[in-house]
């Protein structure tokens, strides 16, 4: 029976809902210290001076001369420094690390730091350096806007946005025998870590192991910070010589680790009096924070989602992530995309609103369909469902209906219409070329992937993919867990590419493994013949090209596509805006395991309601202040409403089985949809979070309509 | 960060007067009862006490019942105590709203009413009810026993005059007159610190208490006068605009504090009109 398709149980549940599953805190090791790290709290300058006031014996103290490789956390590129030398970039910034046995004496040992503070640069829009600038042209923008009725402009900003992930960062190093290490983490990326700490402990690959413990949860926040960590835990464990568990506690893991990146874009919009757009300018600007880390690939993903599900003949993106002295931003759920299509979304309404037409019908009107291009030339083929998702969202909503009956009343209506590239942008699919392994085994099969399980359900639905693939019961076939001295690399756990992708590339490799087992159930064929294991190599879909150089070409190999409608009520008193219904449109190729994929969307749909209401990171000196979750409001049950979901599905042949992206693709709606409601309103708000202080001010502005712009 | 607790010292009383000794002769001690505060303090690095003093077996302190027709709360009685209480419900519906609002369940079976008031923070969504109700305080030492006025015990921020010798073990409320409103304002619709938090009473002379705009729990004595005195809503809220100076801080803005209260004062005033 094939399982593709059903909603099976996902195979880590019942140890996590019996509280069986270990955690990287939950793993003990024999004569293990605990590491602690002591980070600068300026924003900018050096430090001049260490002092330990306590007694040192017993301890395991670490600064950068203990690195034996560069100091450098390698990545996109070497810029972070894995232990301040002297300069300061940012606050938290790791400086020394210290390692003891007993917790408690750990966390009383004092140290203290001489710090000279030199002036920050906190404004990116100040800012002297880019992490990168991106430039994406199309047309004659002059012409563009020569033809216009109308030209529209605006500005819209989004905040920074904490993980949250119920499970804190953490890691355990294991020195041994040989010089070697093991690495034991909360980890999204397990080669990634790989990679970073062969360069910092200049040591051969095969030294090196990185092993993803299960994970509680990681939205992007464990892609880059657990190589720091990892790097700090080893170091600590290579000096004494000992197992190192270095875990963080909430708070410091909300002040020391990255966030998503904000974002200030600015809208000139050109368009003609019967709603066509005819010229797009759109500047993009993200705060990178005081280190490359992610951020020209954030703000690659941020400009090549900055015209969303439109066409325009012309059009120019210009995009700049600019170095800040605040704590480097990364990878996050959506991961440029959402910042693009808030400020996109938005401005589509005030669009509908200077031209006083109904924004669906606007969208309508200018909605890619199959044979548009997209900026970058990039043509759509079948898999191209914007119109589809727009038509049935309005429809199932009763967005016409609702959007008479409540003007005037203190309920709005508001849509979003969105996308989201599955898989690396560009190129960078064929560049990782990633590999997965299928092997025999007494009792099945198994699955050899780098992919981690935190909580998406990747285990499960990659099982389902290769049981049907291979035509054998789901019980037959497990997944090994990512260790990198078992699995090969079949590339990072990102970029909403692991049903599509890895899915695929298994897809592939279980037809071949059918072939080779010539009829017999994989379990009988190893009793027969021994182990026998086939490794496959992904495979680009036929016919794409893609000029990094240029942003020309087929940014991703297929989009997922979506239509959020947000109902909001507004307190007269108290001016909180609470979304009181969402109905979510989205297609996603096809689902692998429904239940699952519900999960995903209403998961990333109640994240993107807390981007869009509640999560308010506030930063002062380069640092968030409330670093505590008394303080930094994630939702609740009571502020996620009932959310109407429906999957249409468009299966796309070069996924698992009909599989787009999915792990993003909610992310992205909420915030838009839940602001042109407010707009619905009279509600001018260009900024998330839309907090009760600003939505006070938006009712003020409608108050008094000729004040301020 | 985190702290090291090092080491502490735990007292384990098991009757009140062994508690009183304790703490006359063996003080300073913090009093524990929930502890939901005091692991929030451990957690963010500023509890600086070493030695405390367990009340948990101190039974009779979480009784509820009348006497000579006042409501007495023992001060060690939880949040899920004052819901389930058909006398608080009765008498004191605005503590039952109230706490209600406070964390979720797990925070309502551990948090006292007694911890609430002790630990003293301007944005306790209980205080601004016993505020508004005229409550009396019965602080206990080993050698007396006296009553405070709940609207007199609060001299700043966190700091009150309960003596370190002495415990709060119970709160009296005579009989509440006229409409109990309640309303509470925080950062989402649950498990939130309270931005504005109202209780009010509508009688003859209204009473008026606000929470998270000043220093301590407040009662706006001229706001209660000029709504006695009959004056329109707007003027009032023209009154209370001038007897409030919220602040600005991580969890909201002065501006939005003031403008919030003056909304919760109208719509009081709309909610009980008879």
């Amino acid at each position: 029976m094939s399982v593709v398709g059903q909603s099976v149980p996902r195979v880590d549940g019942a140890a996590k809902a019996a509280g069986a599953t270990r955690y990287l805190d939950d793993l003990v090791f024999p004569g293990m210290l605990f590491g602690r790290t002591i980070r600068a709290t300026i924003p900018c300058g050096r430090v001049t001076g260490v002092h330990f006031d306590f007694d040192r014996t017993g301890f395991t103290v670490v600064d950068w001369r203990d690195i034996p490789g560069p100091n450098a956390i390698l990545h996109v590129t070497d810029d972070q420094p894995c232990l301040v030398q002297s300069e300061v970039r940012h606050a938290a910034e790791p400086v020394l690390l210290l390692a003891h046995p007993d917790r408690e004496t750990l966390w009383a040992a004092q140290v203290r730091l001489d710090e000279e503070r030199a002036e920050p640069v906190l404004d990116p829009r100040r800012s002297p350096r880019s992490h990168k600038d991106i430039l994406i042209e199309r047309g004659d923008l002059a012409a563009g806007f020569a033809a216009a009725d109308v030209v529209v402009e605006g500005e819209y900003r989004t905040g920074h946005q904490e993980h949250v992930y119920i499970e804190p960062q953490g890691i355990i190093a294991v020195p041994e025998e040989g010089g070697g290490i093991t690495i034991h983490g909360s980890i999204q990326c397990p080669y990634y870590v790989h990679h970073a700490l062969t360069h910092l402990l200049a040591l051969p690959a095969d030294k090196v192991r990185v092993v993803a413990a299960e994970l509680g949860g990681g939205f992007g926040g464990k892609e880059d910070y657990p190589s720091v960590i990892a790097a700090h835990a080893a170091l600590l464990a290579f000096k004494a010589r000992r197992p190192v568990k270095l875990v963080y506690e909430r708070a410091e893991d909300m002040w020391a680790t990255t966030k998503r990146h904000p974002s200030i874009v600015r809208h000139r919009t050109g368009v003609t009096k019967d709603g066509r757009l005819v010229a797009m300018e759109i500047e993009i600007l993200l705060d990178g924070g005081a280190y490359v880390t992610l951020s020209p690939v954030v703000l690659s993903r941020c400009c090549l989602h900055a015209t969303g599900g439109y066409r325009c003949p012309n059009v120019r993106i210009a995009g700049r992530a600019a170095f800040t002295n605040s704590g480097p931003n990364g990878a996050f759920r959506g991961f440029g995309a959402p910042q693009a299509q808030f400020a996109l979304e938005a401005h589509m309404d005030r669009v509908a609103e200077a031209l006083e037409m109904d924004p669906a019908r606007l969208r309508l009107r200018n909605v890619l369909r199959p044979g548009d291009t997209m900026p970058t030339g990039q043509r759509m083929g079948d898999d191209c469902s914007a119109g589809t998702v727009l038509r049935q969202a309005v429809r199932r909503s009763g967005w016409t209906r609702k959007r008479r009956a409540w003007q005037g009343t203190d309920r709005g209506i508001g849509l979003a219409l969105f996308c989201h590239g599955g898989g690396f942008t560009g190129s960078g699919e064929e560049r990782l070329a990633s590999r997965c392994t299928l092997e025999t085994t007494a009792t099945g099969v198994r699955v050899l992937v780098a992919a981690t399980e935190m909580g998406q359900g990747s285990w499960t639905v990659l099982a389902q993919v290769v049981a049907d693939a291979l035509g054998v019961p789901l019980e037959q076939v497990a997944v090994a867990v990512p260790d990198t001295a078992v699995v090969p690399n079949s590339g990072p756990t990102v970029a909403s590419r692991t049903s599509m992708v890895v899915g695929r590339i298994l897809e592939r490799g279980a037809k071949d493994l059918k072939e080779r087992l010539g009829g017999l159930a994989p379990a009988e064929h190893f009793r027969r013949h021994g182990p026998v294991s086939v490794t496959t190599r992904y495979e680009a879909p036929p016919g794409l090209s893609w000029d990094e150089e240029h942003y020309r070409g087929d940014a991703y190999a297929t989009f997922a596509w979506a239509c959020d409608v947000a109902e909001v009520r507004l307190d007269p008193d108290t001016y909180e805006a609470r979304a009181s219904k969402l109905t979510l449109v989205q297609e996603f190729g096809r689902p692998l395991n429904p239940v699952l994929a519900l999960g995903q969307i209403e998961g990333g749909t109640a994240q993107g309601i807390g981007w869009a209401l509640t999560e308010e990171v506030v930063m002062r000196e380069g640092a968030m202040a409330n670093a505590q979750l008394t303080n930094y409001c994630i939702p609740t049950t009571l502020d996620t409403p009932p959310m109407e979901t429906v999957v249409v599905e468009n299966p796309f042949p070069h996924g698992a089985f009909g599989a787009k992206g999915l792990g993003e693709l909610p992310m992205d709606g909420p915030a838009p949809a839940i602001v042109n409601a407010l707009r619905h309103l009279g509600l001018d708000l260009r900024e998330v979070p839309a907090t009760p202080e600003r939505v006070m001010d938006a009712v003020d502005r409608r108050a008094r309509p000729t004040a301020g712009r | 960060m985190r702290p090291a607790l090092g080491t502490i010292t735990l007292r384990e009383p098991r009757t009140l007067r062994d508690a009183l000794r304790m703490l006359r002769d063996e003080g300073p001690l913090t009093p524990l009862a929930g502890c939901t505060d005091v692991f929030v303090q451990i957690n963010f690095g500023t509890l600086r006490a070493t030695e405390f003093l367990d009340l948990s077996r101190l039974a009779p302190l979480r009784r509820i019942c009348e006497e000579d027709g006042r409501l007495v709360i023992g001060a060690l009685a939880t949040y899920t105590d004052l819901i389930r209480s058909r006398l608080v419900r009765r008498r004191l519906p605005m503590l039952v709203a109230a706490a209600r609002e406070v964390g979720g369940p797990q925070i309502q079976h551990r948090g006292t009413i007694g911890g609430n008031v002790v630990n003293g923070s301007p944005a306790g969504d209980a205080l601004p009810v016993l505020s508004a109700a005229d409550a009396t305080l019965v602080l206990a030492s080993a050698a007396a026993e006296r009553r405070v006025p709940f609207t007199a015990f609060y001299t700043g921020y966190r700091a009150s005059v309960l003596r370190p010798d002495e415990l709060l073990v119970a709160i009296e409320v005579a009989p509440v007159e006229g409409r109990q409103w309640f309303r509470k304002v925080g950062t989402r619709a649950a498990q939130a610190i309270s931005k504005v938090v109202m209780a009010a009473v509508r009688d003859g002379t209204p009473r008026i208490a606000l929470g998270s705009v000043a220093p301590t729990v407040v009662r706006l004595p001229r706001t209660e006068a000029a709504l006695a005195g009959g004056a329109a809503i707007a003027a009032a809220q023209g009154v209370l605009a001038e007897e409030i100076r919220p602040i600005d801080d991580l969890r909201s803005t002065a501006a939005y504090r003031l403008r919030v209260a003056t909304n919760l004062l109208a719509r009081f005033w709309a909610d009980t009109a008879a």
